[in-house]
Protein backbone atom coordinates (compact mmCIF):
# COMPACT_ATOMS: atom_id res chain seq x y z
CA UNK A 1 0.00 0.00 0.00
CA UNK A 2 1.70 3.23 -1.22
CA UNK A 3 0.28 6.17 1.45
CA UNK A 4 1.87 9.38 0.65
CA UNK A 5 1.02 13.56 2.04
CA UNK A 6 -0.27 11.75 5.79
CA UNK A 7 -1.48 14.75 7.61
CA UNK A 8 -3.53 14.99 10.48
CA UNK A 9 -7.19 16.31 10.54
CA UNK A 10 -8.20 17.85 14.25
CA UNK A 11 -12.34 17.23 15.11
CA UNK A 12 -13.67 21.02 14.34
CA UNK A 13 -16.80 21.11 16.83
CA UNK A 14 -14.73 19.80 19.41
CA UNK A 15 -13.54 22.61 21.89
CA UNK A 16 -10.13 20.18 22.64
CA UNK A 17 -9.46 19.79 18.91
CA UNK A 18 -8.38 15.99 19.35
CA UNK A 19 -6.88 14.49 16.35
CA UNK A 20 -9.81 12.54 14.58
CA UNK A 21 -8.56 11.28 11.16
CA UNK A 22 -5.20 11.20 8.83
CA UNK A 23 -5.78 12.66 5.61
CA UNK A 24 -3.76 10.88 3.04
CA UNK A 25 -3.37 9.61 -0.35
CA UNK A 26 -3.71 5.79 -0.82
CA UNK A 27 -2.64 4.40 -3.71
CA UNK A 28 -3.39 7.45 -5.95
CA UNK A 29 -6.65 7.82 -4.18
CA UNK A 30 -7.24 11.01 -1.81
CA UNK A 31 -8.85 9.39 1.18
CA UNK A 32 -9.91 9.62 4.74
CA UNK A 33 -9.14 7.44 7.55
CA UNK A 34 -10.43 7.58 11.14
CA UNK A 35 -8.06 6.52 14.17
CA UNK A 36 -9.70 3.25 14.24
CA UNK A 37 -6.84 0.27 14.63
CA UNK A 38 -9.44 -1.96 13.28
CA UNK A 39 -9.36 0.13 10.40
CA UNK A 40 -7.45 -1.38 7.74
CA UNK A 41 -6.00 1.31 6.34
CA UNK A 42 -5.51 2.98 9.71
CA UNK A 43 -2.98 -0.06 10.72
CA UNK A 44 -1.18 -0.17 7.83
CA UNK A 45 -0.38 3.82 8.48
CA UNK A 46 0.94 2.83 12.01
CA UNK A 47 2.85 0.10 10.30
CA UNK A 48 4.78 1.99 8.11
CA UNK A 49 4.88 4.99 10.49
CA UNK A 50 6.56 2.68 13.16
CA UNK A 51 8.88 1.21 10.01
CA UNK A 52 10.07 5.23 9.92
CA UNK A 53 8.80 4.92 6.28
CA UNK A 54 6.23 7.63 6.83
CA UNK A 55 5.62 10.66 8.70
CA UNK A 56 2.40 12.70 9.13
CA UNK A 57 2.35 16.10 9.48
CA UNK A 58 0.15 17.75 12.02
CA UNK A 59 -3.03 19.67 11.70
CA UNK A 60 -4.35 22.57 10.87
CA UNK B 1 -40.76 -35.08 1.49
CA UNK B 2 -38.33 -36.36 5.14
CA UNK B 3 -35.32 -34.52 5.67
CA UNK B 4 -32.22 -36.29 5.13
CA UNK B 5 -29.75 -36.13 8.27
CA UNK B 6 -27.31 -33.53 6.48
CA UNK B 7 -29.76 -31.30 5.85
CA UNK B 8 -31.05 -31.64 9.92
CA UNK B 9 -27.40 -31.21 10.83
CA UNK B 10 -26.10 -29.41 8.50
CA UNK B 11 -27.68 -27.41 6.03
CA UNK B 12 -29.68 -25.10 8.68
CA UNK B 13 -29.09 -21.48 8.99
CA UNK B 14 -26.31 -19.87 7.05
CA UNK B 15 -24.16 -22.36 5.37
CA UNK B 16 -21.96 -20.72 3.14
CA UNK B 17 -18.92 -18.65 4.90
CA UNK B 18 -18.28 -16.63 1.62
CA UNK B 19 -19.89 -13.63 0.99
CA UNK B 20 -20.95 -12.77 -2.62
CA UNK B 21 -19.63 -16.26 -3.71
CA UNK B 22 -22.07 -15.89 -6.70
CA UNK B 23 -20.94 -12.89 -7.53
CA UNK B 24 -23.65 -10.96 -7.65
CA UNK B 25 -22.87 -7.90 -6.21
CA UNK B 26 -20.26 -5.49 -7.60
CA UNK B 27 -20.36 -2.45 -5.90
CA UNK B 28 -17.02 -0.94 -7.57
CA UNK B 29 -16.54 -2.17 -10.67
CA UNK B 30 -17.87 -4.29 -13.43
CA UNK B 31 -15.92 -3.69 -16.11
CA UNK B 32 -12.30 -5.18 -16.43
CA UNK B 33 -10.19 -3.73 -14.15
CA UNK B 34 -6.26 -4.04 -13.30
CA UNK B 35 -5.72 -6.88 -10.26
CA UNK B 36 -3.24 -4.57 -7.94
CA UNK B 37 -3.40 -6.36 -4.40
CA UNK B 38 -6.88 -4.19 -3.33
CA UNK B 39 -10.53 -4.53 -3.79
CA UNK B 40 -11.52 -3.32 -7.44
CA UNK B 41 -14.33 -5.12 -8.45
CA UNK B 42 -16.95 -8.05 -7.23
CA UNK B 43 -17.29 -7.13 -3.35
CA UNK B 44 -15.10 -9.12 -0.43
CA UNK B 45 -12.61 -10.57 -3.24
CA UNK B 46 -9.54 -9.66 -3.54
CA UNK B 47 -6.91 -9.62 -6.39
CA UNK B 48 -3.03 -10.23 -6.28
CA UNK B 49 -1.65 -9.67 -10.15
CA UNK B 50 0.92 -7.16 -11.48
CA UNK B 51 2.47 -6.17 -7.93
CA UNK B 52 3.50 -9.85 -7.43
CA UNK B 53 4.77 -10.66 -10.83
CA UNK B 54 5.86 -9.25 -13.51
CA UNK B 55 2.51 -9.53 -15.31
CA UNK B 56 -0.89 -8.77 -15.13
CA UNK B 57 -4.57 -9.76 -15.37
CA UNK B 58 -7.68 -7.89 -15.28
CA UNK B 59 -11.06 -9.19 -13.33
CA UNK B 60 -14.46 -8.46 -14.52
CA UNK B 61 -18.21 -9.65 -14.21
CA UNK B 62 -19.36 -11.81 -16.92
CA UNK B 63 -22.17 -13.64 -17.75
CA UNK B 64 -21.00 -16.73 -18.76
CA UNK B 65 -21.93 -19.73 -16.05
CA UNK B 66 -22.85 -22.81 -15.80
CA UNK B 67 -26.27 -22.43 -15.18
CA UNK B 68 -27.33 -20.14 -18.02
CA UNK B 69 -28.24 -17.63 -15.31
CA UNK B 70 -26.57 -14.93 -13.20
CA UNK B 71 -22.75 -13.90 -13.07
CA UNK B 72 -19.25 -15.00 -12.78
CA UNK B 73 -15.92 -13.80 -12.54
CA UNK B 74 -13.33 -13.72 -15.42
CA UNK B 75 -10.14 -12.93 -14.86
CA UNK B 76 -7.99 -12.29 -18.11
CA UNK B 77 -4.24 -12.44 -18.36
CA UNK B 78 -3.26 -8.89 -20.08
CA UNK B 79 0.42 -8.92 -19.66
CA UNK B 80 2.18 -12.57 -19.42
CA UNK B 81 5.17 -13.67 -17.37
CA UNK B 82 6.39 -16.36 -18.71
CA UNK B 83 8.96 -17.10 -16.02
CA UNK B 84 7.91 -16.06 -12.62
CA UNK B 85 10.72 -15.03 -9.88
CA UNK B 86 11.04 -17.35 -6.50
CA UNK B 87 8.81 -14.63 -4.66
CA UNK B 88 6.43 -14.09 -7.28
CA UNK B 89 2.63 -15.12 -7.30
CA UNK B 90 -0.78 -14.39 -8.62
CA UNK B 91 -3.94 -15.04 -6.46
CA UNK B 92 -7.66 -14.29 -5.95
CA UNK B 93 -8.69 -14.00 -2.09
CA UNK B 94 -11.16 -13.63 0.39
CA UNK B 95 -10.71 -12.65 4.10
CA UNK B 96 -13.42 -13.80 6.17
CA UNK B 97 -14.09 -12.03 10.08
CA UNK B 98 -13.07 -14.21 12.98
CA UNK B 99 -16.49 -13.80 15.01
CA UNK B 100 -17.97 -15.47 11.85
CA UNK B 101 -16.00 -18.53 12.17
CA UNK B 102 -16.19 -19.68 16.06
CA UNK B 103 -18.80 -22.46 15.05
CA UNK B 104 -15.86 -24.22 13.14
CA UNK B 105 -14.21 -24.97 17.18
CA UNK B 106 -10.57 -24.75 15.47
CA UNK B 107 -8.59 -24.83 18.20
CA UNK B 108 -10.08 -28.34 20.17
CA UNK B 109 -9.90 -31.65 19.22
CA UNK B 110 -13.92 -31.01 17.59
CA UNK B 111 -12.41 -29.00 15.11
CA UNK B 112 -15.16 -29.27 12.24
CA UNK B 113 -14.11 -30.40 8.73
CA UNK B 114 -14.65 -28.22 6.20
CA UNK B 115 -16.23 -28.52 2.48
CA UNK B 116 -15.11 -26.22 -0.54
CA UNK B 117 -16.93 -26.00 -3.53
CA UNK B 118 -16.89 -23.73 -6.79
CA UNK B 119 -17.48 -23.76 -10.40
CA UNK B 120 -14.55 -23.18 -12.70
CA UNK B 121 -13.35 -22.43 -16.34
CA UNK B 122 -10.23 -22.05 -18.22
CA UNK B 123 -8.45 -21.91 -20.96
CA UNK B 124 -5.38 -22.97 -20.02
CA UNK B 125 -5.58 -27.05 -18.36
CA UNK B 126 -3.75 -28.35 -15.78
CA UNK B 127 -2.86 -28.39 -11.94
CA UNK B 128 -4.45 -25.30 -9.65
CA UNK B 129 -4.49 -25.49 -6.14
CA UNK B 130 -6.52 -23.36 -3.32
CA UNK B 131 -4.75 -21.78 0.38
CA UNK B 132 -6.79 -21.55 2.94
CA UNK B 133 -4.60 -20.04 5.67
CA UNK B 134 -5.32 -19.35 9.41
CA UNK B 135 -4.64 -15.74 9.67
CA UNK B 136 -4.63 -14.61 13.57
CA UNK B 137 -3.36 -15.59 16.38
CA UNK B 138 -1.06 -18.72 15.18
CA UNK B 139 -0.67 -18.91 11.12
CA UNK B 140 -1.23 -22.27 9.36
CA UNK B 141 -2.10 -22.89 5.86
CA UNK B 142 -3.47 -25.30 4.05
CA UNK B 143 -3.37 -25.86 0.52
CA UNK B 144 -5.20 -28.45 -1.90
CA UNK B 145 -5.02 -29.29 -5.75
CA UNK B 146 -7.09 -29.59 -8.09
CA UNK B 147 -7.63 -30.26 -12.09
CA UNK B 148 -9.08 -28.27 -14.64
CA UNK B 149 -9.20 -30.90 -16.97
CA UNK B 150 -11.11 -29.90 -20.20
CA UNK B 151 -10.32 -26.17 -21.72
CA UNK B 152 -13.28 -24.03 -21.54
CA UNK B 153 -15.62 -26.32 -19.91
CA UNK B 154 -16.92 -25.18 -17.18
CA UNK B 155 -16.39 -27.80 -13.94
CA UNK B 156 -17.59 -28.12 -10.42
CA UNK B 157 -14.82 -28.78 -7.94
CA UNK B 158 -15.02 -30.29 -4.03
CA UNK B 159 -12.66 -29.98 -1.57
CA UNK B 160 -12.68 -31.24 2.13
CA UNK B 161 -10.55 -29.86 4.14
CA UNK B 162 -10.21 -32.03 7.40
CA UNK B 163 -8.79 -30.02 10.78
CA UNK B 164 -6.14 -32.80 10.93
CA UNK B 165 -4.86 -32.98 7.16
CA UNK B 166 -1.10 -33.73 7.23
CA UNK B 167 -0.70 -32.93 11.11
CA UNK B 168 -2.44 -33.47 13.72
CA UNK B 169 -1.38 -31.14 16.12
CA UNK B 170 -2.43 -27.51 14.69
CA UNK B 171 -5.96 -27.11 14.08
CA UNK B 172 -6.93 -29.35 17.10
CA UNK B 173 -4.54 -27.80 19.58
CA UNK B 174 -5.18 -24.61 20.95
CA UNK B 175 -2.99 -22.56 18.67
CA UNK B 176 -5.07 -23.55 16.00
CA UNK B 177 -7.75 -21.27 17.67
CA UNK B 178 -9.65 -18.24 16.04
CA UNK B 179 -9.77 -15.22 17.96
CA UNK B 180 -13.03 -14.07 18.20
CA UNK B 181 -12.85 -10.53 17.06
CA UNK B 182 -13.74 -8.49 13.77
CA UNK B 183 -10.62 -9.29 12.47
CA UNK B 184 -9.57 -11.70 9.64
CA UNK B 185 -9.94 -15.49 10.82
CA UNK B 186 -9.85 -17.34 7.57
CA UNK B 187 -7.71 -16.56 4.41
CA UNK B 188 -9.68 -18.40 1.15
CA UNK B 189 -7.53 -18.25 -1.86
CA UNK B 190 -7.44 -19.02 -5.52
CA UNK B 191 -4.00 -19.33 -7.10
CA UNK B 192 -3.01 -18.72 -9.98
CA UNK B 193 0.77 -18.58 -10.29
CA UNK B 194 3.58 -18.67 -7.32
CA UNK B 195 7.27 -18.94 -8.10
CA UNK B 196 9.40 -21.19 -6.30
CA UNK B 197 9.74 -19.17 -2.51
CA UNK B 198 5.84 -19.71 -2.07
CA UNK B 199 4.87 -22.72 -4.04
CA UNK B 200 5.85 -25.48 -1.89
CA UNK B 201 2.89 -26.89 -0.14
CA UNK B 202 1.87 -30.67 -0.08
CA UNK B 203 -1.62 -31.14 -1.35
CA UNK B 204 -4.30 -32.11 1.39
CA UNK B 205 -2.03 -30.97 3.83
CA UNK B 206 -1.87 -27.87 7.29
CA UNK B 207 1.57 -26.45 7.39
CA UNK B 208 3.09 -23.94 9.82
CA UNK B 209 5.40 -22.77 7.29
CA UNK B 210 4.92 -19.09 6.62
CA UNK B 211 5.30 -19.42 3.36
CA UNK B 212 3.50 -21.88 1.85
CA UNK B 213 1.06 -20.18 -0.23
CA UNK B 214 0.70 -21.96 -3.06
CA UNK B 215 1.12 -25.96 -4.71
CA UNK B 216 4.71 -27.39 -5.63
CA UNK B 217 4.12 -27.79 -9.22
CA UNK B 218 0.62 -25.20 -9.54
CA UNK B 219 0.66 -24.21 -13.48
CA UNK B 220 1.78 -21.09 -14.43
CA UNK B 221 -1.58 -19.16 -15.46
CA UNK B 222 0.25 -15.95 -16.29
CA UNK B 223 1.91 -17.42 -18.86
CA UNK B 224 0.07 -16.12 -21.81
CA UNK B 225 -2.38 -13.32 -22.54
CA UNK B 226 -4.43 -15.85 -24.27
CA UNK B 227 -5.43 -17.25 -20.70
CA UNK B 228 -8.57 -16.71 -18.82
CA UNK B 229 -10.39 -18.33 -15.74
CA UNK B 230 -13.88 -17.73 -14.51
CA UNK B 231 -15.23 -18.22 -11.06
CA UNK B 232 -18.59 -18.75 -9.42
CA UNK B 233 -20.32 -20.46 -6.79
CA UNK B 234 -17.70 -20.72 -4.37
CA UNK B 235 -18.73 -22.05 -0.86
CA UNK B 236 -17.14 -22.88 2.22
CA UNK B 237 -19.29 -24.75 4.75
CA UNK B 238 -18.88 -27.20 7.57
CA UNK B 239 -19.36 -30.82 6.96
CA UNK B 240 -20.14 -32.06 3.63
CA UNK B 241 -20.77 -29.95 0.52
CA UNK B 242 -24.54 -28.85 -0.14
CA UNK B 243 -25.92 -27.28 -2.70
CA UNK B 244 -25.01 -23.63 -3.12
CA UNK B 245 -26.83 -21.31 -0.76
CA UNK B 246 -29.02 -19.10 -2.99
CA UNK B 247 -28.97 -15.76 -1.20
CA UNK B 248 -31.52 -12.67 -2.53
CA UNK B 249 -29.29 -10.06 -3.65
CA UNK B 250 -30.36 -7.50 -0.69
CA UNK B 251 -29.12 -10.25 1.78
CA UNK B 252 -25.50 -10.49 -0.41
CA UNK B 253 -25.68 -6.76 -0.77
CA UNK B 254 -26.75 -6.07 3.34
CA UNK B 255 -23.94 -8.60 3.64
CA UNK B 256 -21.09 -6.77 1.24
CA UNK B 257 -21.52 -3.37 2.94
CA UNK B 258 -20.23 -4.64 6.07
CA UNK B 259 -17.34 -3.84 4.37
CA UNK B 260 -18.02 -1.70 1.70
CA UNK B 261 -20.35 1.01 0.93
CA UNK B 262 -20.52 3.35 -2.26
CA UNK B 263 -22.89 5.98 -2.74
CA UNK B 264 -22.96 6.37 -6.72
CA UNK B 265 -25.00 9.15 -8.28
CA UNK B 266 -27.19 7.97 -10.97
CA UNK B 267 -27.50 11.43 -12.01
CA UNK B 268 -25.97 14.89 -12.74
CA UNK B 269 -26.90 16.51 -9.48
CA UNK B 270 -27.42 14.10 -6.72
CA UNK B 271 -27.95 14.40 -2.88
CA UNK B 272 -25.77 12.61 -0.79
CA UNK B 273 -25.92 14.19 2.68
CA UNK B 274 -27.43 16.58 4.85
CA UNK B 275 -25.93 19.43 7.32
CA UNK B 276 -25.22 22.93 8.11
CA UNK B 277 -22.41 25.28 7.76
CA UNK B 278 -20.60 25.40 11.02
CA UNK B 279 -18.20 28.29 9.21
CA UNK B 280 -19.06 30.28 5.71
CA UNK B 281 -16.83 27.78 4.25
CA UNK B 282 -16.86 24.66 5.98
CA UNK B 283 -19.69 22.48 6.75
CA UNK B 284 -20.86 19.71 8.92
CA UNK B 285 -22.87 16.82 7.11
CA UNK B 286 -24.34 13.41 8.18
CA UNK B 287 -24.31 10.33 6.84
CA UNK B 288 -26.19 6.92 8.83
CA UNK B 289 -24.71 3.55 6.98
CA UNK B 290 -27.42 1.21 5.36
CA UNK B 291 -25.39 -1.00 7.86
CA UNK B 292 -23.57 -1.55 10.59
CA UNK B 293 -19.74 -1.55 9.39
CA UNK B 294 -16.98 -3.62 10.49
CA UNK B 295 -14.46 -0.49 11.67
CA UNK B 296 -14.96 3.41 11.81
CA UNK B 297 -14.68 3.63 8.17
CA UNK B 298 -12.08 5.32 5.45
CA UNK B 299 -13.97 8.13 3.13
CA UNK B 300 -13.00 8.29 -0.30
CA UNK B 301 -14.56 10.52 -3.15
CA UNK B 302 -14.21 10.79 -6.77
CA UNK B 303 -15.38 13.58 -8.84
CA UNK B 304 -16.83 16.87 -8.68
CA UNK B 305 -19.23 17.79 -5.24
CA UNK B 306 -21.16 20.90 -4.33
CA UNK B 307 -22.78 22.07 -1.16
CA UNK B 308 -26.42 23.09 -1.86
CA UNK B 309 -27.58 26.45 0.53
CA UNK B 310 -29.79 29.07 0.49
CA UNK B 311 -30.95 28.54 -3.37
CA UNK B 312 -27.34 28.38 -4.51
CA UNK B 313 -24.26 25.71 -4.52
CA UNK B 314 -20.55 26.31 -3.51
CA UNK B 315 -18.07 24.39 -4.91
CA UNK B 316 -16.11 21.57 -2.77
CA UNK B 317 -12.70 21.07 -2.29
CA UNK B 318 -11.77 18.48 0.65
CA UNK B 319 -14.13 16.39 2.22
CA UNK B 320 -13.19 14.53 5.27
CA UNK B 321 -13.61 12.58 8.40
CA UNK B 322 -14.60 14.87 11.37
CA UNK B 323 -16.00 11.82 13.37
CA UNK B 324 -16.41 8.14 12.40
CA UNK B 325 -18.09 5.67 14.22
CA UNK B 326 -19.50 1.92 12.85
CA UNK B 327 -22.71 3.11 11.90
CA UNK B 328 -22.50 6.79 11.01
CA UNK B 329 -19.99 9.58 9.89
CA UNK B 330 -19.85 13.47 10.38
CA UNK B 331 -17.67 14.65 7.21
CA UNK B 332 -16.18 18.21 7.45
CA UNK B 333 -16.73 19.93 3.67
CA UNK B 334 -14.49 22.49 2.81
CA UNK B 335 -16.38 24.93 0.11
CA UNK B 336 -16.44 28.03 -1.73
CA UNK B 337 -17.93 30.90 0.78
CA UNK B 338 -21.50 31.21 1.98
CA UNK B 339 -23.89 32.17 4.82
CA UNK B 340 -22.89 30.62 7.86
CA UNK B 341 -25.64 28.65 9.70
CA UNK B 342 -27.54 27.60 7.11
CA UNK B 343 -28.51 24.19 5.86
CA UNK B 344 -26.86 22.63 3.48
CA UNK B 345 -26.81 19.82 1.01
CA UNK B 346 -23.64 17.50 -0.60
CA UNK B 347 -24.20 16.59 -3.33
CA UNK B 348 -22.38 15.97 -7.21
CA UNK B 349 -21.87 18.66 -9.44
CA UNK B 350 -23.05 17.90 -13.07
CA UNK B 351 -21.09 15.00 -12.39
CA UNK B 352 -22.63 11.19 -12.98
CA UNK B 353 -20.06 9.57 -12.58
CA UNK B 354 -19.24 10.89 -8.96
CA UNK B 355 -19.39 8.63 -5.89
CA UNK B 356 -18.63 8.90 -2.12
CA UNK B 357 -16.65 5.39 -1.09
CA UNK B 358 -17.02 4.29 3.13
CA UNK B 359 -14.16 1.26 3.33
CA UNK B 360 -14.19 -1.23 6.22
CA UNK B 361 -12.48 -4.09 4.23
CA UNK B 362 -10.27 -6.84 6.25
Amino acid sequence: MNITNAKYHAQDGDKTKQNVSVICTIDGAKMSVPLDPNNMHYAEILKQVDAGTLTIADAD
Amino acid sequence: MALSKVQLSEATGRRNLVINGAMTVWQRATAATQAVNTYSTADRWRMDGSTGTDGAFTTERSTDNPFGTGYSMKAQVTTADTSLGAGQYARIYQYIEAQNLQHLLYGTSSAKTLTLSFWVKSSKTGTYSILLRKVNSTPYHFIHNYTISSANTWEKKVITITPTAGSTSFITASAGSIVNSNATGLELAFNLAHGSQYGIGTSNTWSSNTNTYGLNGQVNWMDSTSNNLYLTEVQLEVGSATDFEHRSYAEELAACRRYYIRLASNSTYDCYADGFLWTATNSMVFINFPQQMRAEPTLGHNGSFTVRTSGSDAAVSGIVVNRAFNDTMQMYVTHASKTEGKGCQLGNNNDADAYLEYIAEL
